[in-house]
């Protein structure tokens, strides 16, 4: 277990990268903290994946150094490092029993027998595939294999930390809920660092303590499930984050009042002239439907997904979606929205500003 | 639905029948059809029985270039795989030098057998030959047409040379398909080299190698051409291998009989060990499944 260092990394595919665009991960600053329980989130196409290969050792980063608990580690094979990682679409060493296939890494540092067994028994109780043990690792089904893969992962104790790259995309949704819980309960018993690469947000939310989210090669935002879904700070985050995500609306804004095209609303603080591409943003929970007061709107259609009700509407032009409550009413002449504006942030070109007290 | 009986259908594999009959099953009878029949000019014809196949099977040359033949595609075999795999790990992954690797391997793939031969049987000249020159000027005792040790080398050479990137190109591609998470996992699990050989890349490679090791067979147990240009067959009947034999015995000697009787056994063992080869693959296949 290890506190993990990354300083002034980058990593390019390019041999010779020029501009920024040329890098896939985009300068990064950040420690993740020994034995706490990080998710990674992101599109495809991030970052996200890169950023684990460079921890693990499987990739040398262009630029920068990784420190486990202060060691400089940037030039380490992947075998010094001693880390965990399970990957996206499973690995099996096929011609070998599922026994086989947990004790592979600890029979590969050289562990005896009796621990290798004891620890493949435990694994195998935790994966539930305790009948399984003897069978040859080929010929079963892809999520069978990604469980054995997952077992491997989690089967050495002492490693520096655990990496997950979207480790349960091929396991079925009854199976993957319990696997996390597992994954959680592991992380409790043993407080290994983890990181959890996934794009499924409730995954990120409900598994880690913080959750990291990628954008475009680069980490936007890092900060509870609490403070991504109240303070976003970039709108990436505050689409992605979120079922619907945040509506993000063009805007002026003067001291505390943002003109939105014909409307205009009321800020709760105060904001400082801003330049290029300002929006506010406001999350469809905190948007409210009304036949008297607010702002014109246009609803288009109405979605009753069991919980909620999702109302996608147009606002000059924008789309926007509001979540009602089941008991709301919804009726043809509820033509005016509000926005709450205590939730209400504002974005200069895309990232979050702080505004000042009115 | 109702199926109805409709026996036209036959009709549809009448021209599949035909072609196999006029390719392969009458061409083949009429081999059976001499092999039980002692052959006399004018065209006479007398009926002998099975007495050709007995002759053969109490005939030392044929058990004799039979086994020459076996310890051919033997050692051709142990060399050419275990090397052809070598030279497949060892190929660059991608890039300029991959396609540059697969397109020179080809090369020898692409040059006719009787030039094969020729090509060697120059090489190995003690006279003139660069190879038997050299090995001459360096004191080493070397001459294919003198020295039997000599010849089953220069003939052995010539095919590994020949044909050994059949098997590395067979075992690249299925190299190739090995995706690298398989990689990344085996080095996160600490596998070291051999490992990573031993239970990725072989596994990975059984499929294509084994039909590798079965075109390699055939071929080898069916060649020809090669040594013939080299050797001749000899020195003595050395490196008379089968087929070498069989021309001998049909066309030097005209023992139609003897050598029809020779053709059909010939024919028998190539399916045998075939049938033995693709019997071991499925339970190869059922095991590992």
């Amino acid at each position: 277990m290890a506190k993990i260092t990354l300083d002034n990394l980058a990593h390019s595919y390019l041999p010779k990268p020029g501009s920024e665009d040329d890098f896939a991960l985009k300068e990064l600053n950040h420690d993740w903290e020994d034995g706490a329980a990080y998710a990674l989130l992101g599109s495809s196409g991030c970052g996200k994946s890169t950023l684990l290969n460079i921890i693990s050792g499987l990739l040398h980063p262009s630029q920068g150094r990784i420190l486990f608990d202060d060691k400089d580690v940037t030039n380490a094979p992947t075998a010094e490092r001693n880390i965990a990682q399970v990957f996206q679409f499973p690995v099996v060493y096929d011609t070998m029993s599922v026994r086989d296939n947990l004790a592979f890494p600890l029979r590969n540092r050289g562990r005896d027998e009796t621990y290798v067994s004891e620890r493949v028994q435990e694994i195998a109780q935790m994966i539930g595939m305790e009948d399984m043990l003897n069978k040859k690792a080929r010929g079963l089904t892809a999520d069978a294999k990604q469980k054995i893969s997952l077992g491997r992962g989690m089967v050495r104790k002492d490693v520096n930390a655990l990496l997950f790259d979207e480790p349960l995309t091929v396991i079925d949704p009854h199976m993957k809920w319990e696997l996390r819980t597992q994954l959680k309960k592991l992380h409790r018993d043993f407080g290994h660092t983890m990181i959890y690469v996934t794009h499924d947000q409730t995954e990120a939310l409900t598994f880690a303590d913080k959750v990291v989210v990628m954008y475009d090669g680069r980490v936007v935002q890092i900060g509870t499930p609490q403070e991504l879904f109240e303070r976003p700070e970039h709108t990436f985050v505050g689409y992605f984050i979120g079922s619907p995500g945040m509506n993000v609306i063009p805007a002026r804004i003067d001291g505390n009042t943002a003109y939105l095209s014909g409307a205009q609303m009321e800020l709760a603080q105060e904001y400082k002239p801003l330049d290029g591409k300002v929006e506010i943003g406001v999350r469809p929970e905190f948007v409210r439907l009304s036949q008297t007061e607010g702002m014109p709107v246009k609803v288009r259609r109405v979605e009753d997904v069991g919980r909620h009700k999702i109302i996608r509407a147009e606002f000059f032009g924008t789309d926007i979606n509001i979540i009602a409550g089941e008991a709301d009413p919804v009726s043809a002449d509820m033509n005016r929205v509000i926005f709450d504006n205590a939730h209400v942030n504002v974005y200069a070109n895309d990232w979050r500003v702080q505004g000042e007290a009115a | 639905m109702n199926k109805t009986v409709n026996q036209k259908a036959w009709f549809l594999v009448l021209p599949v029948l035909l072609l196999v009959a006029f390719s392969a099953v009458i061409p083949l009878m009429t081999v059976v059809n001499y092999s039980v029949q002692d052959t006399f000019g004018n065209n006479q014809f007398f009926w002998a029985g099975l007495e050709w196949f007995e002759e053969m099977l109490n005939d030392d040359r044929m058990w004799g270039a039979l086994g020459r033949q076996l310890m051919f595609s033997g050692i051709i075999l142990l060399i050419q795989v275990p090397l052809g795999v070598f030279v497949a790990l060892n190929m660059p992954k991608k890039g300029f030098w991959a396609s540059f690797c697969l397109v020179f391997m080809s090369l020898p793939l692409l040059i006719p057998w009787n030039v094969v031969g020729t090509i060697w049987q120059v090489f190995g000249r003690v006279d003139i030959g660069l190879l038997g020159h050299t090995l001459a000027a360096l004191g080493i005792e070397y001459n294919y047409t003198s020295d039997p040790f000599a010849a089953w080398v220069t003939i052995i050479v010539m095919d590994v040379w020949h044909w050994t990137s059949l098997v590395a190109l067979l075992a690249y591609a299925g190299l190739q398909s090995i995706p690298d998470a398989y990689y990344q996992a085996a080095k996160i699990d600490q596998a070291s080299r051999w490992k990573v050989f031993r239970f990725i890349e072989l596994p990975k490679m059984m499929g294509v190698l084994m039909i590798a090791i079965l075109l390699r067979f055939m071929d080898s147990f069916m060649i020809y051409t090669e040594p013939f240009v080299v050797t001749g067959g000899g020195p003595g009947s050395t490196t008379t291998l089968l087929s070498i034999d069989l021309v001998k015995m049909a066309l030097g000697q005209f023992d139609l009989g003897p050598a029809a009787a020779f053709s059909l056994m010939y024919f028998l063992v190539i399916l045998l060990i075939s049938w033995v080869f693709y019997t071991v693959m499925i339970n190869l296949d059922k095991r590992e499944g």
